[in-house]
């Protein structure tokens, strides 16, 4: 599946965009975080205060217990902080 | 309906004629433009967002507020990428036949927009750039809405 990554995720990750393969049992949002920490200290970091990051399936705002399937793009990111001053 | 997303700047006065001209059932247009604020040590800031879902988003928000308000034209111009202060970021433009929706149509439509679209800023500042984070105020004036029929 597609995972992207956007604002300060994606530098501290180190990349905006990867293809990942997980094991079937991950099967939410929630369950595909806490596998993405464990690719790497930078992930796990990235991570590491949950209330911090929002996520999106297929261009959707998408809560933690949301499914996910192998052709999703899910897209993680900080809140949202557009408009004006 | 117009959605554009562009790095360029936009014409507000250009886009608010658009909306009224040839409809003589127009009988009012709001408008609100926002702007890079300045701070003593923020010269420009960068806005990264996320191509598609932006779109998508707002195209979500404009029909939300077409199932609320009885709106005839609807403009909302979104920009990215590096702006310096002083700069336009947004500006959104509703027309409808009275004032009343133009004007809560337009509050609801850029309320939401700060909460939704997926756009985050980056200040330069004396210690390189830094991510600005969420304000909760920026939620509460959204949740709001949902209290409003």
């Amino acid at each position: 599946m597609k995972v992207l990554y956007f604002a300060w995720l994606r530098s501290r990750i180190g990349t905006g965009m990867e293809d990942v393969t997980p094991p079937p049992d991950v099967a939410t949002v929630g369950a595909l975080i806490e596998w993405l920490k464990s690719r790497s200290p930078a992930h796990a970091e990235a991570f590491g205060q949950p209330g911090l990051v929002r996520a999106a399936v297929n261009q959707d705002y998408a809560a933690p217990d949301h499914a996910i399937a192998a052709s999703d793009e899910i897209a993680f990111f900080p809140p949202v902080t557009g408009g004006m001053g | 309906m117009s959605i554009r997303v562009q790095r360029e700047d936009f014409d507000p006065g250009a886009e608010i004629a658009a909306l009224s001209a040839g409809r003589p059932d127009v009988g009012a247009v709001t408008s609100f433009v926002g702007f890079v604020r300045g701070s003593a040590d923020c010269p420009a800031m960068t806005l990264e967002h996320y191509p598609g879902m932006t779109e998508r988003q707002l195209a979500a928000i404009e029909t939300e507020a077409r199932q609320r308000w009885d709106l005839d034209g609807v403009v909302i111009i979104h920009r990215y990428g590096r702006l310096p202060v002083g700069d336009r970021i947004v500006l959104v433009a509703v027309a409808s036949r009275h004032r009343a929706a133009a004007f809560s149509a337009c509050e609801f439509l850029i309320d939401w927009l700060k909460t939704r679209a997926p756009f985050w800023k980056q200040e330069d500042g004396p210690d390189g750039p830094r991510w600005v984070e969420a304000k909760d105020d920026d939620n509460s004036r959204a949740d709001r809405w949902n209290k409003t029929p």
